[in-house]
């Protein structure tokens, strides 16, 4: 076989397997998902945030407006502080409320933002005063078999 | 107390291990050799060209067939199972979380390991056995420079692009059956697979993964060859320990690779 062809079959090789790879990159991961959209922080503290990870998607009216950055634990005031990336065209009023919701019974976690009628915004850096934890589904079951064995005590 | 059998049988283990210590530092030395070696065939890029043509080029139709049924198969298992859940949708995020961790990188390197390894040690033993290498070391041309490190850096280089293709093949597999003959909806195939795929975490690995593949099989197919006793039977033997190691090595630096990728998750 000629050098030449050999020379055009290793480049084609070559093109399909980084074409394979860059396939892989943006229909099957998330890269496509991130086309570097401008984004300014938030932050918001929640007494527990169930099991909220980094990365997971921050959502007003169901829309992914933007993700999970970083979640730490404030020593002080013992409550977890979440900070969010919000892409820079969506805008929410200052009385904007953060709830951290599940998506289906056994999904994952996300933040649901519900928008509030303040008329200024919130800027880069600010914090969500109104917030409501994650549900935690252990609490919720004692709290119910509580009511039922008091209701119990109560018709004897 | 003991016969003459079993004594020959029990020194025969220590002869064994003693002789499985001296081929590791041989390997060893091999691939040391190797790299310094190297010099050569990144001067001429038409040495590792051609190498690559024979490693890659001609591995590629086997991959390519053996992604999309592999990646078919998955589609129809993964339905099976998805579907006593209520969870079809979630076919996306199984066929291609397997394929891009695991099945993408192994199969794929146990592939190339019995198409282009098994190859590379016919040939280097069959060069030894006619006696071209020491015909090129009376030329004053070092063989390791010539013929194995142009070898070596083509089975490095085509092996995480080979199992790029498997993957990506195998995925495009899962959604012809999941999608267009089973019937899975097409949105949340595509949308949950990219959600739950995470580029760093999942591709960047599995691309570690078969580059670390590639290196243990071309090192392995090449020091079979070079190291074969120079008789047909030798060759022949070299070609059956190239396959039988590599695809040991594959599984077990898989285990260990994955340990540490994959712990945290």
């Amino acid at each position: 076989m000629e050098r030449s062809t050999i020379d055009l079959w290793v480049g084609l090789f070559v093109i399909a397997g980084l074409g394979a790879l860059t396939i892989l990159a943006l229909k099957v991961g998330n890269m496509g998902s991130f086309t570097g959209a401008e984004t300014y922080e938030l932050s918001a503290q929640f007494t527990n945030i169930g099991g909220l990870k980094p990365r997971a998607a921050v959502k007003s009216a169901g829309v992914v407006v933007g993700r999970v950055s970083d979640i730490t634990f404030d020593n002080e005031k013992f409550m977890a502080k979440v900070t969010m990336n919000i892409e820079k065209r969506y805008k929410f009023p200052k009385d904007t409320s953060a709830s951290i919701m599940t998506a289906g019974l056994l999904g994952e976690q996300y933040i649901g933002f519900e928008g509030g009628a303040d008329d200024a915004v919130l800027a880069n850096g600010e914090t969500i005063k109104l917030t409501q934890s994650a549900v935690v589904l252990e609490k919720l079951i004692s709290q119910f078999m509580y009511n039922k064995a008091a209701e119990g005590g109560n018709s004897k | 107390m003991f016969n003459r059998g079993s004594v020959i049988n029990v020194r025969n283990v220590g002869h064994n291990a003693i002789d499985s210590v001296l081929r590791l530092g041989y390997a060893t030395r091999f691939i040391v050799l190797t790299l310094l070696h190297s010099g050569t065939s990144f001067r001429r890029p038409g040495l590792i060209i051609r190498e690559l043509y024979f490693t890659g080029v001609l591995s590629m139709i086997i991959i390519l067939v053996s992604g999309l049924f592999v990646g078919m198969v998955l589609g129809f298992q993964g339905y099976q199972t998805l579907k006593t859940y209520g969870s079809e949708s979630a076919l996306g995020v199984l066929v291609s979380l397997s394929l891009v961790r695991e099945l993408g990188p192994v199969v794929s390197g146990l592939l190339f390991a019995s198409r282009a390894g098994s190859a590379m040690t016919a040939e280097i033993g069959l060069m030894k056995t006619t006696e071209q290498l020491s015909a090129m070391e009376m030329m004053a041309v070092d063989p390791i420079a010539r013929v194995v490190a142009p070898r070596f850096w083509a089975g490095v280089i085509s092996m995480p692009l080979l199992a790029a293709m498997f993957s990506a093949m195998g995925i495009y597999g899962g959604y012809l059956i999941g999608v267009v003959l089973i019937g899975v909806d097409e949105g949340s195939f595509w949308s949950q697979m990219q959600s739950a795929v995470d580029f760093r975490e999942d591709i960047v690995n599995g691309v570690i993964k078969s580059f670390v593949f590639g290196i243990a099989v071309t090192w392995i197919a090449l020091f079979e060859g070079y190291d074969a006793p120079p008789t047909a039977e030798g060759v022949s033997g070299a070609t059956t320990r190239t396959v039988v190691t590599s695809s040991l090595a594959i599984l077990g630096l898989d285990f260990i690779l994955t340990a540490f990728m994959f712990r945290g998750l």
